[in-house]
């Protein structure tokens, strides 16, 4: 049997493996009562960092490609973009219904006043229509050029959450600037092609 | 002869005021993890190290339920040990409250250098519960242990030139490794006018739940001013200079836009970054709102003809 065949059965089950992992993760950690003080606090906090990441994470195959020729994480990488516009969901959703509780008032002059939130809202507008259109259907409905063209949006989006992320911390930029420098080499690695592989 | 030898010290036993309350540590976590919806809270941990022996006891947060030992002890911003929330709890153990030098000069007829276990004999301890709400909209209600500043300042005899008080906290990147990073200028310095730090609600606190300050609170000796900020209540103090000018405090020199040499807490005035009005009691579920002066609205006096909205 090819290598290659084997990797077509576990690369699928090994994505759903990674981008649940950090939900699983959380789920044991509020049942053993291990996010502290302020759990809702921490539960925010989480969700957004596995926002960042899984971001991140999808900006990674594309320059893989280019440098490396290796092309298996190509095909993880709809499913990283689909985690990270989940996380960023779910990272907003716990904002609106339990840290302010439906507060729509708060909320929307936090998103008007506030510009480390606008700037998260901004993010997460971005990210809503590459998920919708994430499927295969959408893909062959827009033709890949504009596709991909529309996926571009998700540069913008790691940009604007690193920016986030950096406005909202007190005095230690530490983890922001990590996702900066991570984002941002991800980001210059596209423009500079590597050995072409034909 | 063989004789019965008690293995533990009346010190180290419970001390029964804490044991009659343990029904409302219970019932604090019961009312958590209903607001939170999961099966059941961190179950509360009983207070722990050495008591100390209080003459005083002052209830002053209007009857509420005090914040459970362990959450006051875990979740902390002591950035000397770390800037994660659970980080100062996780390393304290690098911070070495005993011995421990205090200095107390500048503009006063008797400036004395003396120990901090000499300089707690000098007063009789006080138990007060006071509010105290961090300026990241979130608080707790603390049952510390310490005595008036204004005691002491009286004591040290202030010289009239005397108008601010100013405080650091120990340098020491052995002790409290987070000042190997420049996270923030170090030492942490604060600053009160001198009336507030005269007011009687102003404590020097050395203790909470009946027990010694731990490291990550801020042992062995800090400040608590509870109608101002948290960061206002500087930690691991080494040294209380009396000035005549306003001294340079930590967070107003590294963002002067959000924190002001005043730090009173105020509802009507927002951090840049967010709303002030409402704050999460720790262990609650919905926010509730900020009270002007954290509920201690007696201070305001010290404050008449300024403008509240330059006091941030």
């Amino acid at each position: 049997m090819p290598a290659g065949a084997s990797r077509n059965r576990w690369l699928p089950a090994a994505g759903w493996v990674v981008v649940l992992a950090p939900l699983a993760l959380l789920a044991a950690d509020a049942a053993s009562h291990r996010l502290g003080a302020n759990p809702i606090e921490a539960v925010l906090n989480r969700l957004g960092f596995w926002t960042l990441t899984f971001l991140a994470l999808s900006l990674v195959p594309t320059p893989l490609r280019l440098w490396t020729g290796l092309a298996w994480p190509l095909r993880l990488r709809r499913r990283l973009g689909v985690a990270a516009a989940c996380y960023a969901l779910l990272h907003f959703s716990w904002y609106l219904g339990v840290d302010q509780f439906f507060d729509m008032q708060v909320v929307v002059a936090d998103v008007v006043k506030r510009p480390f939130i606008t700037v998260g809202f901004a993010a997460i507008l971005l990210l809503l229509p590459l998920a919708i259109t994430s499927t295969d259907g959408w893909v062959r409905r827009l033709g890949f050029a504009r596709w991909k063209a529309l996926h571009r949006l998700a540069y913008a989006a790691a940009l604007l959450g690193v920016v986030h992320f950096a406005w909202r911390v007190k005095a230690d930029r530490l983890k922001p600037t990590i996702f900066a420098v991570a984002i941002g080499l991800l980001l210059l690695a596209r423009l500079r092609p590597g050995p072409r592989r034909t | 002869m063989a004789r019965w030898k008690p293995d533990m010290r009346d010190a180290e036993a419970t001390p029964e005021r804490l044991w009659l309350r343990r029904r409302d540590f219970l019932k604090l976590g019961a009312a958590g993890a209903l607001a939170l919806g999961w099966p059941d809270r961190t179950p509360a941990g009983e207070p722990g190290g050495a008591t100390l022996a209080v003459a005083k006891r002052a209830a002053l947060a209007g009857g509420e339920a005090l914040t459970p030992w362990d959450d006051v002890t875990s979740y902390n911003n002591f950035y000397e040990l770390g800037t994660d929330k659970a980080d100062p709890a996780r390393n304290a153990g690098s911070l070495r409250p005993r011995p421990w030098t205090v200095t107390i000069d500048g503009e006063v007829k008797k400036p004395v250098t003396l120990d901090v276990d000499a300089l707690l004999k000098r007063f009789p301890l006080e138990e007060r519960v006071y509010r105290m709400r961090c300026v990241e909209a979130w608080s707790m209600v603390i049952p510390w242990v310490g005595f008036p500043l204004g005691d002491l300042i009286r004591q040290l005899e202030p010289t009239s030139r005397a108008k601010f008080v100013a405080f650091q906290t120990l340098l020491d990147p052995a002790q409290l490794p987070g000042q190997r990073r420049a996270v923030i200028e170090w030492p942490y310095v604060e600053g009160l006018r001198i009336d507030e730090a005269a007011h009687p609600l102003t404590l020097l606190a050395a203790g909470l739940y009946g027990r010694v300050l731990p490291g990550q609170n801020g042992a062995p000796l800090r400040l608590v001013v509870p109608w101002k900020y948290g960061f206002k209540g500087v930690k691991s103090i080494v040294r209380i200079t009396l000035t005549e000018r306003q001294p340079p405090t930590s967070w107003s020199r590294l963002a002067p836009s959000e924190y002001g040499f005043y730090g009173n807490v105020n509802p009507d005035v927002d951090h840049p970054r967010w709303s002030q009005a409402r704050e999460r009691r720790i262990g609650e579920f919905l926010k509730r709102k900020t009270l002007p002066f954290n509920g201690y609205g007696e201070v305001a006096s010290l404050y008449a003809g300024l403008d509240p909205r330059t006091l941030y």
